[in-house]
């Protein structure tokens, strides 16, 4: 086939990995600057709950501030991870299978660990009274 | 191994040692580190929610010999791969790539990352009356 038949951009579409690769950079810098703040709030917060009791560390988290941040830190956290995953796997696992299987799994695992830790917050900041007291 | 035969860079062997590389590798192995121990800020909000038996195993596991080698672990990780994040932010708005600073932001982030664990397990250890 003769290229002078066909338009540069024609022949460059497709070439070469770049898809959504600026999102992916663009998001993962974004979740790293909201865990600049929340990941130290949240050592606070470890440090403040050391040597509560069960219901003192309950209704810390269940107040309306630290349950919100605790909230934004879980999606944070998580989202964060996943990207930071996927380029690791992406730069050392060469094998197609595995590494798509590895990608999946990762995401999964993610998304049911942000989701476990949303629903735990939720119930401890809207339960009156600790449930399996 | 790999589907496809292309040559590749380089590998590590080639190269003498250096800072950026030390810190290049830690900051991945500190973030799968940390994602691991995502699983821990699960189990322990998990239990708060579920009650206070629940609560006392966390406990009990993060007073354990292995709990608090993880937990120290953990410290170091989150304070490396935050000093470092800093400096890779900082890097993408075009700060810190002369040569002397880059090698200098290395061992700042690296010494600043032992810093920060031994303030945090101060105060730790200070709220148990330094026990």
């Amino acid at each position: 086939m003769n290229a002078q038949l066909r338009t540069p951009i024609k022949i460059a579409r497709g070439l070469g990995s770049a898809k959504t690769g600026a999102h992916h950079f663009m998001v993962q810098r974004i979740t790293a600057i909201a865990l600049l703040g929340l990941g130290v709030w949240f050592v606070w917060i470890v440090l403040s709950m050391l040597h509560m009791d069960y219901a003192a560390a309950r209704s810390l988290i269940a107040q309306p501030l630290n349950a919100v941040l605790m909230l934004a830190f879980i999606v944070a956290l998580f989202w964060h991870a996943q990207l930071g995953l996927q380029v690791i796997i992406e730069d050392y696992v060469h094998a197609h299978g595995l590494e798509l299987g590895l990608q999946i799994t990762v995401k999964f695992l993610c998304f049911l660990g942000a989701a476990a830790s949303v629903l735990a917050v939720i119930r401890i900041a809207l339960a009156t009274a600790p449930l399996g007291s | 191994m790999p589907d496809t035969a292309r040559p590749l860079s380089p590998h590590l062997t080639i190269y003498r040692w250096q800072i950026q590389m030390m810190t290049s590798i830690v900051h991945r192995g500190t973030g799968i580190f940390l994602a691991l121990g995502s699983a821990l800020v699960v189990w322990g909000l998990f239990a708060l929610a579920s009650g206070p038996d629940a609560f006392a195993s966390v406990r009990a596991f993060c007073e354990s010999w292995i709990g608090l080698i993880l937990l120290l672990g953990w410290t170091w990780s989150l304070a490396f791969h935050l000093l470092n994040g800093v400096r890779h932010l900082l890097q993408d708005i075009g700060l810190g790539y002369e040569p002397r600073q880059f090698v200098r932001n290395g061992w700042l982030v690296t010494i600043g990352s032992f810093v920060l664990t031994a303030l945090v397990w101060a105060a730790a250890l200070a709220q148990r009356g330094g026990a």
